[in-house]
């Protein structure tokens, strides 16, 4: 019953920017401007005929290995930062050096180094996010409670237990922040990177319609894209926030 | 089978904390000495800062920077098991009641000894809550559980009924008390609440300021339910507090 109430609110908050969309581009009567009604045409034509599913899934692909590969190296890299000193002192200027570079210095430079392959599109991406989890990780991992260690330590719970039962669950929160922030711009990034040098993905397929100055099309594979993001965060991060903070009072 | 609790012998000759920048090293324990039997239950009092949870913890093993030694008996105890009872619950807020006190627990024990225990310290209709639903006195008796749950050797306790009101932290005593008598263990627990003291010891021990060290013991011979006579207490607190202030007395 709640859950068709929020549908229903969602959808009303949907239907706003639609109506003004159509309005706007009556009033507009351009090809270069569509209406919402022409675009999920097209939408739906291009799923059926044309190269859109192969294009999301090519970009997906990238977006979940960049993604995972960050996360993880990351998270490695934040905790030992933050357990030893003397790896922080070294690895710190580093951090904040990739923290700065502009995304599209880093595709650039691995497209020239590596040329124009998988490898260097999925790198720039992952490096391109590797240093915001590694600086919130680390912070996670600064901020765990000595006093539960101590009690973990004293009831003697080994190193397993320590870890799933007291150290993650601390860590949690900022493991989710990052999935986050880094997601979002995983998702910006991946598109400039694509269209940098690769014959496949949304992005080349953006820079395509551009040169055709097919609006239609070129919405249309952004209302795919940013459905999908969509789906990830009401799907898959929304509700493991909400798994994660059950205990909250 | 017969309950084995041990006894312990410390004998620490210096403690230092190092110290933070702008602040020299603190020495927190010098030349304390000090024995506590099998099954005794054992209070230690002294002024604020005298190192009191700074003894707990080396006791515990959580800190092992200390010049001295330490002695289980029987020798087969090296590692006793020991229930820490610290100053706030320090229960982890993601794990139910339940999942707190059983977690501790080494071998998953019979689940109906787990449901027992929790219903001995008056906690059964909460098991399924989350720390942050308890109020302070049923989080208290939660972390006891938690000490409990692994058939404690040793149980440390550090001022574990503080910030509670008198009547709250008076039943907790008696559950306390109730817990000792069916689940035996050596018990030395914290205070600086001289009455408290009084209530539970059966041997208190009085130490310095800091560097701390034992200046007095006072065996308490009394029956736990004469100890609440307003004379006796007072008789009581005036032999501490005479002992809290003469220089150190040497016994044997």
């Amino acid at each position: 019953m709640r859950l068709r109430v929020a549908l229903a609110e969602r959808l009303a908050s949907l239907l706003v920017p639609l109506v003004a969309w159509e309005a706007a581009s009556w009033w507009a009567r351009s090809r270069l401007f569509p209406g919402p009604a022409a675009v999920l045409a097209t939408l739906a034509d291009e799923a059926v005929h044309g190269g859109l599913l192969h294009d999301l899934g090519a970009t997906l692909a990238r977006v979940a290995i960049a993604f995972t590969l960050a996360m993880v190296i990351g998270t490695v890299l934040g905790i030992t930062m933050a357990r030893s000193r003397a790896m922080d002192t070294l690895l710190d200027s580093g951090v904040v050096l990739l923290l700065n570079l502009p995304a599209l210095v880093i595709a650039v430079l691995l497209y020239i180094w590596l040329g124009l392959t998988e490898a260097a599109a999925i790198g720039a991406v992952t490096l391109s996010k590797l240093p915001t989890v590694v600086v919130t990780l680390r912070e996670g991992a600064r901020m765990l409670d000595r006093d539960l260690a101590d009690m973990a330590k004293s009831f003697d719970l080994g190193a397993w237990r320590t870890l799933r039962h007291v150290t993650l669950p601390q860590l949690a929160p900022f493991f989710l922040v990052a999935s986050r922030t880094g997601l979002a711009l995983i998702w910006k990034i991946v598109l400039v990177v694509e269209l940098l040098g690769r014959p496949d993905g949304i992005g080349y397929a953006i820079q395509v319609f551009f040169q055709l100055f097919d609006v239609r099309r070129l919405i249309a594979y952004a209302l795919a894209f940013v459905a999908v993001v969509l789906v990830v965060e009401w799907g898959v991060l929304q509700p493991l926030e909400r798994r994660l903070a059950r205990w909250r009072r | 089978m017969a309950p084995v609790t041990v006894a312990i012998t410390v004998a620490i000759d210096e403690k230092r904390y190092s110290g933070r920048a702008g602040a020299g090293p603190v020495t927190a324990l010098r030349g304390l000495r000090a024995c506590i039997g099998p099954s005794e239950f054992c209070v230690v009092t002294g002024p604020s800062g005298c190192g009191k949870t700074t003894l707990l913890n080396i006791i515990a093993g959580l800190d092992r920077d200390f010049a001295g030694t330490l002695g289980f008996a029987p020798s087969d105890h090296d590692a006793p098991r020991i229930g820490y009872v610290f100053q706030s619950p320090r229960l982890l807020p993601w794990r139910t009641v339940r999942e707190n006190v059983a977690l501790v627990q080494r071998h998953r024990a019979a689940p109906a000894a787990l449901e027992s225990l929790l219903a001995d310290v008056g906690v059964a209709d909460m098991a399924d809550a989350y720390p942050a639903q308890l109020s302070g006195g049923m989080a208290r008796r939660v972390a006891l559980a938690r000490a409990f749950a692994i058939a404690p050797d040793l149980l440390l306790m550090d001022e574990p009924f503080l910030s509670l009101d008198a009547a709250a932290a008076d039943r907790l005593r008696s559950l306390l008390l109730r817990l000792v008598s069916t689940r035996p263990a050596t018990v030395l627990f914290v205070t600086h609440d001289l009455a408290e003291a009084v209530a539970l010891a059966d041997r208190i021990l009085v130490l310095s300021p800091a560097p701390g060290r034992v200046v007095a013991e006072l065996p308490i011979a009394l029956a736990r339910t004469e100890r609440h006579d307003p004379d006796t207490l007072s008789a009581l607190r005036a032999e501490l507090a005479r002992h809290s202030i003469e220089p150190p007395i040497h016994r044997k």
